[in-house]
């Protein structure tokens, strides 16, 4: 529990899943507080490289931690990393914030939350988060910048129509494979 | 589920996965969504691609006692307890308007202010942003040619109840068709019972063509 900040980058993706845990379970602030050390400067920078002001993104992303602690029953680790899901908090908050109306969702699946999560299926799915990570990462940077500043929702680079024709067969392979979980997962 | 043979592109749903999509595309999806668990598992596929971005992104230094001012925030209300598991059961309201859907159309198909167009179709807008794009409700009784709703750009047509043919291909409930100006295209509804689908188009303000060129190079899943 108490790792020093250095070495945060390698915690892995169970102990965010764990955190997210101790926090829906037992309301466990030391769980929210690395969660929130580790999160929270990333949503702001991601919020501010998609055009928010700093002050603006700050607001918002205490909002989306504010989020995390008030819906962490709804993070199921069998489909999503830590990373993945408060990545969808902090796009759905940067939508209402310029919509002013909440992002259509799909329905709910039909068979509903489990109670407790499959740890196997749970795993799988989170090192295949951890690959994907890599994948980026290791990326050439022009290529890594185009698929951030996509996501990042910052759209007044033209000049990323450019950036074609490079290899990107690692993080190809990695979706599809995340993917091929994922569908096995809903059958 | 598993009749569907029509779905959402890549570039369209990256974009939403993404969360730059207007409104009125954004809706179509996730009806979509609603019908196709396929769709469904590429969106989250997709989704964890932001996350992987999110994790290695740069840092922003929050603001000094933000912490605190979040734990004071929330300390006071414990997380909330998750809902009771419902299996097998979908809660949805109208038999032909998935839920997200049903929310922007007055709850039920019922509800729908159809106003007509001419030929016995008729149309209700469910949404309109400021970006000018537009999603429709169209009703086209059998036999009759869809109304050409398009003016440029990108368009989405998914089909709620019913079914419609176009240059050969049939498209019924849950099928997405995705054209812009380029596709010479009338569909027709099938003889019968008539056709019920959620029609898109974007608005003045161009998204898509920035969008195939930002998704086409990398996520072709
Ligand atoms: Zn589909």
């Amino acid at each position: 529990m108490n790792l020093a900040p250095a070495m945060d980058k390698s915690v892995s993706e169970d102990e965010w899943v764990s955190c997210l845990w101790r926090i829906r379970t037992a309301a466990d602030q030391e769980a929210f507080a690395r969660l929130f050390r580790h999160f929270a400067p990333r949503v702001k920078a991601f919020l501010m490289r998609g055009g928010a002001d700093a002050a603006l993104a700050e607001e918002c992303a205490q909002d989306v931690m504010a989020t995390l602690w008030q819906k962490a029953h709804l993070f199921d680790p069998e489909k999503a990393s830590a990373a993945t899901w408060i990545f969808t908090i902090a796009r759905n908050r940067r939508i209402d914030a310029a919509r002013r109306s909440k992002r259509p969702e799909p329905e709910d699946l039909p068979w509903g939350p489990e109670p407790e999560p499959d740890a196997a299926d749970a795993i799988g799915l989170q090192q295949e988060s951890a690959r994907l990570v890599k994948a980026l990462a290791e990326l050439p940077e022009a290529q890594r910048h185009l698929i951030e500043r996509c996501y990042f929702g910052d759209m007044s680079h033209r000049e990323i129509a450019a950036e074609t024709g490079l290899p990107l067969g690692t993080i190809k392979s990695r979706i599809r494979l995340a993917l091929e979980r994922l569908r096995h997962e809903m059958k | 589920m598993t009749t569907i043979k029509h779905h959402i592109s890549d570039e369209i749903l990256t974009g939403y996965a993404a969360g730059v999509l207007p409104e009125a595309f954004d809706l179509a999806v996730a009806t979509h969504l609603s019908l196709c668990d396929e769709c469904r598992a590429r969106a989250m596929a997709l989704e964890a691609v932001g996350g992987a971005v999110l994790e290695e992104t740069e840092t922003a230094e929050m603001a000094p006692g933000a912490l605190d001012a979040v734990l004071a925030r929330v300390a006071g209300t414990a997380p909330e307890a998750p809902p009771a598991a419902q299996p097998g059961t979908v809660r949805r309201k109208d038999s032909v308007l998935p839920m997200p859907l049903a929310e922007y159309a007055g709850g039920s198909l019922d509800k729908v202010a159809w106003r007509s167009v001419g030929g016995g179709v008729m149309q209700a807008v469910v949404a309109r942003g400021d970006d000018g794009a537009t999603a429709r409700l169209l009703y086209i009784p059998g036999g009759t040619e869809v109304p050409d709703h398009s003016h440029h750009g990108l368009e989405m047509t998914l089909v709620l109840d019913g079914a419609f043919c176009d240059r050969g291909q049939r498209y019924g409930r849950g099928d997405v068709q995705i054209a812009d100006e380029t596709v010479d295209h009338t569909p027709v509804a099938e003889p019968g019972a008539a056709c019920i689908c959620l029609a898109v188009t974007e608005g003045r303000l161009k998204f898509s063509g920035l969008l195939p060129r930002l998704a086409q190079p990398f996520l072709r899943i």
